[in-house]
């Protein structure tokens, strides 16, 4: 057992055993929904149902549903990708990269964030399927044999790094998230009563036995999956950027653009996990193991990589003045002055000052404070990327050319349809799975559970 | 050929693991233990080596390396040399940089996905598979040490009942299995 400083907060309040853990984790599952659930569920199937049936609009149609025109190419859909793709960097960073650097309290909010980027993957990988058109040929852009010749794909576009980048991320993320879920689902599966739920638990649970040497595995597994993954956190998003900076469009031209992307898609991340888990924890009733240090801890995250996203805008302005590059220079401040200044400053807000807000301790220990700069950064992250492919565009080298965006229905149905099913996804997750690493939570109970902490034994025997 | 198994259950993992201690220093092989979360350092007491999983993934992402950049170099140098602004890919090495990201990429997928299944496949946890746990409460709050009387030459069971009879467990079981 692993003691830590009296000094820290525990990370599990309340006296809690074992079998406590595995009690406050398994009734929602077991019980019966509350009638928000379905409330909400519904509310949701019908909005992601809406966005099925405005994709399916499109693909019958073609894309020329959408608000696009000569100039502006990309708009709505692949800011949309982004988003999705930025939002689901949260899990993966939280299990992987907290993982190898040891903190604890990830062990609360990993399976949900988890989820939640897995899900939210899937959202982002709508997205440049349909925006193909005809979805059914969507296999082309795999490397495969074809009755066209010599047609391979492309591997020095970046576009096709994207698929490899994006199908690795969501798959890679999916094993790890379930092999973790494997025992979970075991606990559940040995405590399950109706017939029908002890066998969907024993098909899911893959029949786990919790045997010393399947745990000594289990813990080698994930550790070299947390080391595979982490870098692979950062190319992902890395790669997304350079469908921009590869490019010679001026305000997308930019070196600066795979960090400053990773640090927005974490930023982005933790935002909507905080909205999703802050909503979670009570309903659910696990604020003994998801609470304030938590939310604390996730606000310092969200602080610092929204600082890091404040200097990289600073930076690019400054760099589009200092190149001497009159078009890049032009792009710049068209974006804070031009006809796009309102998505320009909605974002600067969003993204550059509400994240400072989180230097005052009370602010960020305050739950009601925290959902609501979530949802501001959530926001503010969907502009950020709006305006860097919008804004860019929009005025091109010809000025007879030039352009405004505006979307369509089907652009804003899609988008609200694919939030919708995000939603579906999650609550399912919610009512199904168990939405703590339950056992792995039980690892940290007795160094830091607030009854083991405060008793008189804790600091002997070391 | 039958076996007399014994199964003591604790309540606890650290008693659990002292018990263990005493056992294995009296000359008792312990044939396995069942927890609902790993217990770290019980592996050496009762005798269990590292995994070697590791170096699987080590392999299999050589394997993704090697089938990406003999792919690439098929698909876009040997094949088909895409001229694209005027620069078609004469070889392997001037188009490298390009090749990065879809190498990395492909390395750990393969890497990921091939340990992740050696790993379910050594354990014998595939969907559908019957748990395997002796008593349903191992994945809750117990902790289960299993010793097999026919790996236990030396010591005999009624050793055996007086070395665990102050270990603190809280359920003694005695089974035979064929």
């Amino acid at each position: 057992m692993q003691k830590e400083a009296a000094i820290r907060e525990p990370l599990i309040l309340g006296n809690k055993t074992y079998h406590d853990v595995t009690e406050d984790v398994c009734r929602p599952i077991e019980g019966k929904a509350p009638k928000m659930w379905y409330i909400l569920f519904a509310i949701a199937l019908i909005v992601g149902l809406y966005g099925v049936g405005s994709i399916l609009y499109l693909l019958g149609t073609g894309i020329g549903v959408w608000g696009l025109n000569k100039t502006i190419g990309w708009a709505w859909d692949i800011t949309n990708f982004v988003w999705w793709v930025g939002i689901g960097h949260a899990g993966t960073l939280i299990s992987a990269v907290l993982l190898l650097f040891r903190q604890k309290w990830r062990m609360a909010i990993n399976r949900s964030a988890e989820a939640m980027t897995i899900f939210a993957v899937f959202m982002a990988g709508t997205f440049p399927l349909i925006h193909m058109g005809r979805l059914w040929v969507g296999y082309w852009v795999l490397p495969l044999p074809n009755h066209f010749g010599s047609l391979w794909v492309n591997f020095n576009s970046p576009l096709l790094w994207d698929v490899f980048a994006i199908s690795t991320y969501l798959s890679v993320s999916l094993v790890f998230w379930y092999i973790g879920l494997i025992p979970d689902f075991a606990t559940i599966r040995d405590r399950a009563k109706k017939p029908v739920a002890k066998r969907m638990y024993t098909i899911l649970s893959f029949g786990w036995s919790g045997r010393a040497k399947h745990w000594n595995r289990f813990e080698l597994v994930s550790l070299v999956l947390a080391g595979l993954a982490t870098p692979l956190v950062f190319s992902v998003h890395s790669i997304v950027s350079f469908d921009f900076a590869t490019s010679v469009i001026p305000g997308w031209h930019t070196t600066i653009f795979p960090p400053y992307f990773v640090a927005g898609a974490v930023f982005s991340g933790f935002a909507m996990v905080q909205t999703l888990l802050l909503v979670m924890r009570k309903a659910m009733n696990l604020e003994a193991y998801i609470h304030t240090k938590h939310v604390e801890y996730m606000n310092i995250v969200i602080m610092v990589t929204g600082s890091i996203v404040g200097t990289a805008y600073i930076t690019e302005l400054f760099i589009s003045w200092y190149s001497g590059v009159e078009y890049e220079a032009y792009a710049f401040l068209n974006r804070a002055t031009g006809p796009y200044w309102w998505a320009y400053w909605s974002m600067m807000t969003c993204n550059v000052i509400s994240p400072q807000l989180m230097w005052i301790r009370k602010l960020r220990r305050s739950l009601l404070f925290t959902f609501f700069i979530s949802i501001v950064v959530n926001i503010g992250m969907w502009f950020e990327r709006y305006v860097i492919i919008v804004t860019s565009i929009h005025r091109d080298y010809i000025p007879a050319a030039w352009s405004m965006h505006y979307p369509s229905h089907i652009d804003i149905a899609v988008y609200i349809g694919t939030i919708g099913l995000f939603f579906v996804f999650f609550l399912l997750f919610a009512r199904y799975f168990p939405v703590l690493a339950l056992n792995e939570v039980k690892t940290i109970l007795k160094g830091s559970g607030q009854s083991y902490k405060e008793s008189p034994d804790y600091h002997k025997h070391h | 050929m039958s076996d007399k198994v014994i199964y003591a259950m604790y309540g606890d993992d650290d008693v659990l693991k002292s018990s263990a201690k005493k056992l294995v220093s009296n000359g008792v092989k312990i044939s396995e233990v069942y927890s609902p979360f790993p217990i770290h350092g019980i592996d050496p007491i009762i005798g269990i080596k590292g995994t070697r999983l590791g170096i699987m993934a080590f392999l299999y992402g050589l394997t993704g390396l090697a089938l990406a950049t003999f792919g690439m170099y098929y698909f876009m140098v040997v094949e088909w040399k895409m001229n694209i602004g005027g620069k078609p890919n004469f070889s392997y090495a001037e188009n490298v940089l390009a090749f990065i990201p879809v190498s990395f990429e492909f390395t750990v997928l393969c890497a990921a996905h091939g340990m992740a299944i050696t790993y379910l496949l050594l354990n014998r946890t595939l969907p559908g598979m019957p748990a395997q746990n002796p008593d349903p409460r191992t994945t809750d709050d117990k902790f289960v040490m299993e010793i097999r009387l026919s790996e236990n030459h030396g010591v005999t069971e009624d050793k055996l009942d007086e070395l665990l009879k102050d270990t603190g467990f809280v359920e003694l079981d005695k089974k035979i299995i064929e």
